[in-house]
């Protein structure tokens, strides 16, 4: 079964035809095109395909398009919409927070969700103290961005970066 | 001797050309592909892990609207060769695996054919299978050689009269897990079959050789290789798993060939993986350590069992490493493989070396602990002046400096006694040592042109996130005499000249020395003023090859674990690593590689581990939900380090490869620190708590 849709993609309203089991990945890539946010297990399992969902970090691979009609969505390419880098993405070049490229995007959608997560004061598991402001620890960046698996393992590129780009002594 | 570049641009912690698109997510992997209309295609799966089809029905499946063909071994082409059985897609009833393809539907969209796939009724005759490794199997043989062509035993002295006189000895068995390479973007395909074109297939496959990858996509389908072409500029990770094309290639191109003009996309999803694509076998090494008094080693010795496919040989060649590392009087190597029902092993990073550095790296960590030395020291005393193996002396060695680098930065004499506690965690360090060996692959070609004012360099080599888009034009602006911001470098496509796989860490060494000769001949041919067009071709075969020399890259890696007392929990707060691999072209990207190696290597030592169950005959834990490799919050403080090393040997860049030497002895490193946090030998990886929860104090 079919459905029509309207998501507006970097800025751009799209008006889509999916298939009712279509996820908002396979929208993404297959229908509109945009093949930043990646797919890497389609199961939730590796934040390939994280992208901002209404301003939150989000996996498109378990959300289903239809469910999201009138979504905003930003991916990584988004990100640098009027040709600028976003910081998060500089603070990667910079830090060479990624070899092969495939989890990155996500890595990147993740990283400014959580600067915006610590940003309103969330704790999360790796917090000393949950009714304090986080700081942007090592702890803390590595816990918050550990639903983004990276093979190349480029871990500890990673952390530096997120907290260059939060504006944290790294 | 090779004339080494100068290096200018060579050194330099250049940031990668492909960064920027990475970053966006604007680099286009294979699946990716912007192709008009593309169909999907979904592969059917055998449910038995041996058994013969006796019935297919595809009648639902084609009865959906939106699917445009199911193909199956009753209706799929007959491929020209069928040689490599892996590469035999749905030629046969002959179901020799769980998970094999068996059939693949196409459709309009990817929701119908994965639908269409489930659709398809596959009736099998089922038999008896044998799927679980075991180190005393019956079918065990000697195969001819190992991978990459290294012998299947050696033997040199008396290992046994060793043994039975020795002051000191070690007679252990370990054993390596199941891994499965698990690159981030699944094994993907677009391939489209244009019989009207020129080049009537073309293939983007993410692969770590398109002209490999076309090698093999011609042998298979009959066609000559300039009716094929191959397109991979980013490759989103392989480890091995990209260096040989997997049956899924070949059931794309089946699939493009079916449905003529229209593009078809085939992504494996993250369970086919594991049965599709690759994995390293299980490891079994009977180990077998002799010395005197002083630790000097009077005879080493392992012998290892392993697995294979029934349908493909592949026998890793875990024994390698034993063969040159310390120096003994006696010494044997062996490798069993038992052919089982279960899915082809292949690459993954490191083969031979990773699984092949465990067992030994903590038999010694043993056999120190049995003599009472210090395991730097042991190893130090055990340096052999030449190759054992080959008697050559070597290029470059400097295993020691590695050693002693490592430890004075880790605070190695200063480490904390066995079974030290810090409040509730029991705190460890161990050490081992990592080896890789320097190669050169035989075939490669890079051409050098001068086009409007810059040099433009093309070769079809491959990046996996490695870092070639950055390093060849680094190499071909030295070799040139030119700003590296004059060098454009263009690979992925076998419309360049042909490069081999990036495998077996040769990437560096052997494109480099392509581009070197072809740059060297440029400049000799057309002087510094050369005219637009101007173009020669250079070929790695005309680079000057040592044969006198044993070429190994060196490391250390030391690592500090700390066990929960109560729970076995167990955290690697820091893994430091000092490596000797001659010199390094990029800081920045082969840092990356180091460290990444190195986690990969935690991983194995703690995490991987692809659970068999061989009732059916399938990898249980099959997504990356259940098969855990590591996360950000498992790595603490990963460092890479290297000596600056000169080797006039090994090629004219003076590099020995990065790609792997990472992976190799990390899992040995905290195995030992495990034992020297709690007293407790885990000789099976991975290490996971309820191996130790038992032993703790």
């Amino acid at each position: 079964m079919d459905a029509e849709v309207t998501l507006t993609v970097d800025g751009t309203e799209h008006r889509v035809r999916v298939d009712t089991r279509t996820s908002l990945l396979d929208a993404l890539r297959e229908r509109i095109g945009n093949t930043s946010p990646k797919k890497g297990c389609d199961h939730g399992q590796c934040g390939a395909c994280t992208v901002l969902l209404d301003g939150d970090r989000a996996l498109t691979c378990l959300a289903l398009a239809v469910a999201h009609d009138g979504a905003e969505i930003t991916t990584a390419d988004g990100l640098a919409a009027d040709g600028e880098l976003h910081p998060v993405q500089q603070a990667f070049l910079d830090r060479d927070a990624f070899q092969c490229g495939y989890c990155t995007p996500g890595q990147v959608c993740s990283a400014v969700g959580v600067l915006e997560e610590v940003r309103r004061g969330w704790p999360s598991h790796a917090s000393p103290d949950l009714t304090a402001d986080p700081e942007l620890s090592h702890d803390e960046v590595a816990e918050r961005m550990s639903g983004n698996l990276c093979r190349c393992a480029a871990y500890v590129n990673i952390v530096p970066a997120v907290q260059q780009a939060g504006g944290a002594q790294a | 001797m090779t004339e080494l570049l100068d290096p200018r641009a060579i050194g330099q912690a250049l940031v990668r050309r492909d960064g920027e698109a990475k970053v966006r997510g604007t680099a286009t992997y294979a699946a990716e592909t912007p192709v008009a209309h593309p169909a999907y295609a979904h592969p059917v799966q055998a449910t038995v892990a041996r058994g013969r089809i006796t019935a297919v029905d595809t009648s639902a499946a084609e009865a959906l609207d939106g699917v445009l063909a199911v193909l199956t071994h009753e209706n799929a082409e007959r491929l020209a060769s069928t040689e490599d059985r892996e590469y035999a897609v749905l030629q046969s009833a002959e179901v020799a695996f769980r998970g094999q393809l068996v059939g693949v539907v196409l459709a309009e969209t990817s929701e119908v054919a994965r639908q269409a796939a489930d659709a398809v009724v596959v009736t099998y005759a089922e038999q008896e299978h044998d799927s679980e490794l075991t180190v005393d199997h019956p079918d065990l043989y000697a195969p001819e050689q190992v991978n990459a062509g290294h012998e299947t035993d050696t033997a040199e002295g008396d290992v046994a009269a060793a043994m039975a006189t020795a002051h000191a000895t070690v007679e252990r068995t370990y054993s390596t897990a199941m891994v499965h390479n698990n690159p981030l973007e699944p094994h993907a395909t677009t391939a489209l079959w244009d019989p009207a074109a020129d080049v009537p297939l073309t293939v983007w496959d993410s692969t770590q050789g398109v002209h490999p990858d076309r090698a093999a996509v011609c042998e298979v389908f009959g066609l000559e290789q300039d009716q094929v072409r191959v397109v991979c500029p980013y490759v989103g990770g392989g480890f091995g798993s990209k260096g040989t094309p997997h049956a899924n290639v070949m059931l794309a191109v089946l699939a493009a060939r079916a449905l003529p003009g229209r593009p078809v996309k085939l992504a494996l999803t993250r369970q086919q993986m594991f049965f599709l694509a690759g994995y390293r076998t299980p490891t079994i090494q009977r180990m077998q350590l002799a010395a005197d008094r002083t630790g000097r080693l009077q005879a080493i010795a392992i012998d290892v069992v392993e697995q294979t496919s029934r349908i493909k040989e592949f026998a890793e060649q875990t024994g390698a490493p034993t063969r040159m590392m310390y120096a003994a009087p006696n010494r044997r190597t062996t490798h069993r493989v038992a052919p089982l029902d279960v899915p082809v092993p292949s690459w993954f990073r490191a083969p031979g070396e990773c699984p092949g550095m465990f067992g030994p790296e903590v038999a010694l960590d043993e056999l120190a602990e049995e003599l009472g030395i210090d395991p730097v020291e042991l190893r130090i005393r055990n340096e052999p002046d030449v190759d054992p193996e080959t008697g050559k002396p070597w290029s470059s060695r400097n295993l020691v400096a590695c050693l002693r680098e490592g430890a004075q930065r880790f605070g190695w004499a200063d480490r904390p006694p066995p079974g030290h506690r810090d409040g509730d965690w029991l705190v460890g360090t161990g050490v081992a040592s990592s080896v890789y060996p320097t190669m050169r692959q035989a075939t490669s070609d890079a051409a050098v042109r001068f086009e409007q004012g810059r040099y433009v360099v093309e070769i079809g080599a491959a990046d996996l996130g490695t870092g070639a888009w950055t390093v060849l034009p680094q190499i071909a602006a030295d070799a040139l005499d030119v700003p590296v911001d004059d060098v454009e470098v263009r690979i992925g496509d076998t419309r360049y000249p042909v490069a081999s796989v990036a495998g077996g860490s040769s990437g560096t060494n052997t494109w480099g020395s392509a581009i070197t000769v072809a740059a060297r001949e440029f400049r000799g041919k057309f002087g510094r003023s050369p005219a637009e067009g101007d173009e020669v071709t250079g070929s790695v075969d005309q680079a000057t090859k040592d044969e006198d020399h044993a070429a190994y890259a060196f490391g250390a890696q030391f690592a500090e674990v700390r066990v929960h007392a109560d729970t076995g929990e167990l955290r690697v707060p820091r893994l430091h690593g000092v490596f000797a691999a001659g010199r390094i072209v990029n800081p920045r990207t082969a840092r990356s590689q180091l460290i990444g190696g190195m986690t990969m290597g935690l991983s194995m030592a703690l995490h991987e581990n692809s659970v068999w169950d061989p009732r059916i005959g399938q990898v249980a834990n099959h997504d990356l939900a259940e098969y855990h490799v590591t996360v950000n919050a498992d790595v603490g403080d990963v460092q890479a380090h290297w000596l600056d090393e000169h080797d006039p040997f090994v090629n004219a860049m003076g590099s020995k490869g990065i790609g792997e030497i990472g992976i190799t002895g990390t899992a040995a490193a905290v195995v030992n620190a495990v034992h020297r946090a709690t007293g407790i030998r885990v000789r099976d990886l991975p290490v996971t708590l309820d191996k130790v929860l038992a032993g703790l104090p």
